[in-house]
């Protein structure tokens, strides 16, 4: 089992953040001072005691939006890299096990999607599809399972060729015992580091969306977005616009943290045994 | 263009070949033949993004007359735009109208503002080209370098540094970089007298040059440290690969000296991964450009990009997005060329 | 042109390399668990004189290599020499630091890698590459240095010596490659060459070739030499004397024919002992439980054909060895009868029913009772699976065994394999390499087979080791009536346990019988250059076999 005592610092700090931003995000209604869209003060207030970080462009609380704001981001992009995964991983996988011309026609269409810039094939398509939280999701989510695609398939057809998969193919094993039993246990761990890369990247391809205006859109509170009010505040040297730009930052780095931990913990090959 | 279709119609025939075929002639040198078949697969590919990229603007759900004009436009205006579109023809008319005025540099006129596409283009593909070239100057010279230090100091501090660097700049959003730049360093602050550079990088034609580069030194330098971790790290992979191999060994036990060493045994080894690694970072510039461009309001492609997007002028939005798949395209083969020259067993064959 | 090389001033007779009391560490780093020191050599001395050859012999893990590169200066893998002296004429050569050390490599001592193809630079031509310390060291001028590198060439028996400098190591056989890299260690006139399993990684009739050429070369430049090889009937042919060593220690040092023959100590004894397996011949009966029938099988939808027309038969109960060299498509063979290839013609008839070819095909009965065993039991076995549950997979699948009575069939089977019960609860990381083929043995029988295919079982593993294997498969046959169809390359290891032969050459069976009948002459020519090219633990055997050696073999 995991003992505390035994996460090394880095890690630890990553899953304190991770967590605390999972709070914030799950009861965001709770815990903000201030509602998401109320206007409580002067337009952009330094931070005092009734407005830890200050207020925004129109004076609304900046740490209310920026707690509202985390539940968005991390909403639609934890929901577009289960998209992204549960259909990479299940083609990939399929494509590495079945091989022929569904792993050719795959392969090929992937190749394709990513021939194409993700930023820029996700703009063209924005241009004609309404800026809604669903199409955000789809978007991104079919995007970046390319990637995902890419990795599960590499995984799994290094391991199909290995001699313990022909040895339960020679056992006469049917399909589901190869996949569930033989090859996902050796694919976990390198496709449980990618999830959290792919969760990072999500949130990154989000935020630039809405900073870029195409994402979520106002009155709704996500961290790219509230960038892109804030923005003009920069020049005047109001610093409202690196808040929510650096809270990306520390999601991301705390989230890399822990992908890297779980990463080198389950690629023991001996069962977690031999740790201290 | 031309010139261009005449060597994918070579490479193709070539590709789609059968093997027996080969015995039976005498390539002239396998590396051309190889070339010529990775360039006539980019362009077989380039063809495909472009279907891809129209087929993802006119056949996706919904109508794009509705989604320009919004939902309360009036039918008489929707019928118009649609004449105008062409969308009471067939698709694939639509795309090979499309595709022939692409090929012959005629692409479109924008809706928004009836001018056309490519008078309009031409100098922002300038200004991009011109700010991903200073970015690329200062970032590979000093990837390269950095990357070489990580190595010979392995594990040490500089390498525990590049590391923690790689880590951040996959979890920076360009932004942050670009608005911390802004605030340090274009914004009146305790150590400067006056910020000294604009927050804002106007160009202009006839701009002075040093003007020009004081102009996009933030831009530039946002864009290096957007790359420059990756470029690191991947750098310091490709030449420990090559550090570790048994020949680099044998090198040693020859007691040649350290740099003997890297200068003949490492590096004509190392050149293929390097070009790789930088090309693809290239490619990764070209696109992270858009955002700079924004943050900085340089007018160059990406701005008008995001600018046409919002404006839902598709016309516009195809053009570019064709333009930037092409140079990604292009970077990509570049790299996978340079990876044909530079081995020995191609270059040699038995 | 191939003179001696140049005596050195030595001080007084001091041998040429004198190392005294030598202890290397490493540190390693398990992943997960902080680093360890370990304590590669340990209090090891030698000494060895101008123009003789010294043999390291021993299992992996036995620090021979280690010893080896210690005249260079040399740690593999961040092993450090924390104690001794390495005196090297007449001077310790530790007390000078690195720049000495790049003196002394490539000039004074030079190195032979087990693997030339990896050990060359791909970028450039092997004659660069074979002058290139020569001139570095100022030993001569470019001109003089290609002209002594074409004649060790000849010397060496390279083919077209004049111009195979011209070629990149790609362009170039294995085993020319090898021969290449010793021309490279001998162009410096050096006094002290370090031969690291050069051999190894050859076939066995490219082997003899390589092994001669490098004899002969050692004798003519009078050069010393330190021969590392795990093989002691390879060291045999080449040594003066031999030094044993396991885990970093000395077990006993001696003149060759003292060692081979009048070895002291156990662990020796053992070693000349493990080729000494014996098997009695057992008598072919009517009805053979395997008959394979003019198979035809081949790679890319028929493009390369790997076997051609094969016919074999194995008798229940009984082991046939199919022997060749890479490429000589043995390992096909079992693929086609396990039906993972399906042949393109030809038949399997197994336990009185002709078997599907392909794998899909065949009923579970089938597939029971055909079981195959590895040459790499690491990855033969899912990493993530616990021993009891790689052996006892088959028990639920084909039996249906569940609970108490699966887990002790599983205990049975591992007694089978002289393992203990606790063993089911291990992971394969946590196993040796003969534990690890052992459990892969005991995956087989749990199905209760009546045939098991060995794809090269044992070459993975160091001698003794595989020679329990082996007596353990014998006793196993013995007890359960189990016949093996038994693939190697190795002509030694069938002499102790086969009771038919078949020899592969190129896809085809040129040689099958009985084995007292394929091991007695008259021989045809492939299976004679086999049998020749086998090492015996006799000195002078070398000279025999070459001389004896038909034509054919030459310019391999």
């Amino acid at each position: 089992m995991l003992s505390v005592k035994g996460i090394p610092a880095g890690a630890a700090l990553g899953l304190v953040m991770t967590a605390l931003f999972l709070f914030a995000a799950v009861f965001a209604p709770v815990i903000a001072p201030y509602g998401m869209g109320e206007i409580v003060g002067g337009v952009w207030e330094p931070a005092s005691e009734n407005f830890w970080l200050g207020t925004d462009n129109l004076g609304r609380d900046l740490l209310s939006r920026m707690i509202y704001g985390a539940r968005t981001t991390i909403l639609i992009a934890a929901l577009a890299t289960a998209l992204s995964f549960g259909l990479g991983s299940v083609l990939g996988f399929l494509a590495a096990v079945v091989g022929g011309w569904l792993d050719t026609g795959l392969s090929r269409f992937v190749d394709l999607l990513m021939a194409i810039p993700t930023l820029i094939f996700g703009l063209v398509v924005l241009s004609v599809l309404p800026s809604t939280v669903l199409t955000l999701i789809l978007v991104m989510g079919i995007l970046d399972a390319t990637r995902v695609y890419r990795l599960a398939r590499a995984v799994a057809a290094d391991i199909n060729v290995m001699d313990f998969v022909e040895a339960a193919k020679l056992r006469g094993e049917g399909s589901g015992w190869i996949i569930f039993r033989e090859i996902l246990p050796n694919a976990l761990s390198p496709l449980v580091s990618e999830l959290g890369l792919r969760f990072i990247y999500a949130v990154l391809f989000l935020s630039a969306l809405s900073f870029l205006g195409l994402g979520v859109q106002p009155p709704e509170a996500d961290w790219g977005g509230m960038v892109k009010e804030n923005k003009e505040g920069i020049v005047f040297g109001i610093p409202a616009a690196l808040i929510p730009a650096a809270a990306i930052s520390v999601l991301a780095i705390s989230v890399n943290l822990v992908a890297d931990w779980i990463l080198n913990r389950t690629s023991s090959l001996k069962g977690g045994r031999g740790h201290a | 263009m031309a010139e261009q279709n005449a060597i994918s119609s070579a490479a193709l025939s070539d590709a789609s070949a059968p093997p027996a075929a080969d015995a039976g002639r005498r390539p002239a040198s396998p590396i051309l033949r190889l070339i010529l078949k990775r360039v006539g697969q980019g362009i077989l590919l380039l063809f495909a993004v472009s279907v891809l990229i129209f087929a993802g603007t006119q056949i996706l759900p919904g109508d794009v007359a509705q989604s320009i004009l919004g939902q309360s436009a009036t039918p008489q205006a929707l019928a118009n735009l649609r004449e105008e579109l062409g969308l009471n023809q067939p698709a694939y008319v639509r795309y090979f109208q499309w595709l022939g005025g692409v090929l012959t540099g005629d692409l479109g006129t924008a809706l928004s503002s009836r001018q056309d596409i490519a008078s309009a283009l031409l100098p922002r593909l300038g200004n991009t080209l011109f700010l991903a070239f200073w970015a690329a100057f200062v970032s590979i010279p000093l990837a390269i370098i950095l990357g070489l230090l990580a190595v010979r100091y392995r594990n040490g501090w500089v390498d525990k540094a590049i590391s923690g660097l790689a880590l951040a700049s996959t979890s920076l959003p360009e932004f942050f970089i670009g608005y911390l730049l802004v605030f340090f360093f274009a914004v009146p602050q305790a150590w400067m007298a006056m910020p000294w550079f604009p927050a804002i990088s106007t160009v202009y034609d006839g701009m002075p040059f040093w003007s020009r580069m004081q102009a996009i030194a933030l831009p530039a330098a946002a864009l290096t440290l957007v790359v420059l971790a990756h470029m690191m790290r991947m750098t310091r992979a490709a030449i420990l690969n090559v550090m570790q191999s048994a020949y680099i060994e044998t090198a040693e036990l020859k007691g040649l000296s350290q740099f003997t060493i890297i200068r003949r045994h490492a590096f004509p080894n190392a050149i293929a991964p390097i070009v790789n690694v930088v090309m693809l970072n290239l490619a990764f510039l070209v696109v992270g450009v858009v955002v700079i461009e924004v943050i900085f309001v340089y007018p160059g492609m990406g701005q008008y990009l995001v600018d046409h997007v919002s404006k839902r002028d598709v016309p516009v939005v195809q053009a570019v997005g064709l333009i930037f798949a092409a140079v990604y395209i292009t970077m990509n083969i570049v790299a996978d060329i340079a990876a044909i020259v530079a081995n020995p067993r191609l270059r040699h064959p038995r | 042109m191939l003179d001696r090389p140049a005596s050195r001033p030595a001080a007084g007779a001091a041998p040429l390399l004198d190392i005294r009391n030598l202890r290397i560490e490493a540190t390693s780093y398990p992943p997960g668990e902080p680093p360890r020191t370990v304590t590669i050599v340990d209090d090891v001395s030698l000494t060895l004189e101008q123009g003789k050859v010294l043999g390291l012999i021993g299992e992996s893990g036995a620090g021979k290599s280690t010893i080896g590169l210690s005249p260079l200066g040399y740690g593999r893998g961040g092993a450090r020499i924390v104690g001794g002296e390495v005196r090297l004429n007449g001077r310790d050569i530790l007390e000078e630091g690195p720049k000495g050390f790049r003196r002394l490599r490539g000039r004074e001592v030079t190195y032979v890698a087990q693997s030339a193809a990896a050990a060359f630079n791909p970028a450039h031509k092997l004659m660069d590459q074979v002058v290139e310390a020569t001139i570095r060291h100022g030993v001569m001028g470019r001109a003089d240095a290609e002209k002594r590198a074409v004649a060790l060439f000849r010397k060496l028996s390279l083919p077209d010596p004049e111009r195979i400098g011209e070629r990149f190591p790609h362009q170039v056989s294995g085993g020319q490659l090898q021969r290449v890299m010793t021309a490279m260690a001998l162009c410096p006139k050096p006094d002290l060459i370090v031969f690291d399993e050069p051999t190894t990684a050859l076939d066995v009739t490219t082997q003899i070739d390589v092994l001669a050429a490098i004899k002969e070369a050692i004798r003519d430049t009078g050069v010393a030499a330190l021969y590392i090889t795990h093989d002691l009937a390879v060291v045999a042919q080449v040594a003066d004397r031999i030094m044993v060593l396991r885990h970093g220690k000395l077990v006993e040092e001696g003149d060759t024919g003292q060692v081979i023959h009048r070895p002291h100590e156990a662990y020796t004894q053992a070693l000349v002992a493990a080729h000494d397996l014996q098997h009695q011949e057992k008598p072919p009966q009517a009805e053979p439980l395997l008959t394979v029938k003019n198979v035809t099988a081949a790679y890319g939808g028929g493009a390369v054909k790997v076997l051609k027309n094969v016919s074999v038969a194995l008798c229940a109960g009984q082991t046939l060895a199919v022997v060749g060299e890479s490429g000589s498509g043995k390992s096909t063979l079992a693929r086609a009868i396990t039906g993972l290839l399906p042949p393109q013609s030809g038949t399997v008839r197994f336990a009185g029913r002709e078997l599907p070819a392909r794998l899909v095909d065949r009923k579970k009965d089938d597939l029971r009772e055909l079981q195959m065993i590895y040459q790499m039991a690491d990855v033969a076995m899912n990493p993530r699976q616990t021993v009891g549950t790689i052996i006892g997979r088959p028990l639920e699948f084909y039996f249906g065994l569940r609970g108490a009575e699966r887990e002790r069939r599983v205990t049975e089977l591992l007694e089978k394999i002289e393992l203990n019960r606790g063993f089911a609860n291990r992971y394969p990381a946590e196993l040796s390499g003969g534990q690890k083929q052992r459990v892969a043995i005991a995956r087989a029988l749990a199905a209760k087979p009546k045939l098991i295919i060995c794809d090269e079982v044992t070459s993975a593993l160091d001698p003794l080791v595989a020679n329990g294997i082996l007596k353990l498969l014998l006793g196993l046959q013995a007890e359960e009536q189990v016949a093996y169809l038994f693939i190697t390359h190795d002509l030694a290891t069938v002499r102790g346990i086969a009771d038919a032969i078949a020899v592969m050459l190129r896809g085809e069976v040129v040689r099958y019988g009985p084995k007292s009948q394929v091991l007695s002459p008259p021989f045809d020519a492939y299976t004679d250059l086999l049998l020749r090219s086998v090492p015996e633990m006799e000195q002078g055997w070398l000279e025999q076999a070459i001389a004896g050696r038909r034509m054919q073999s030459a310019g391999n």
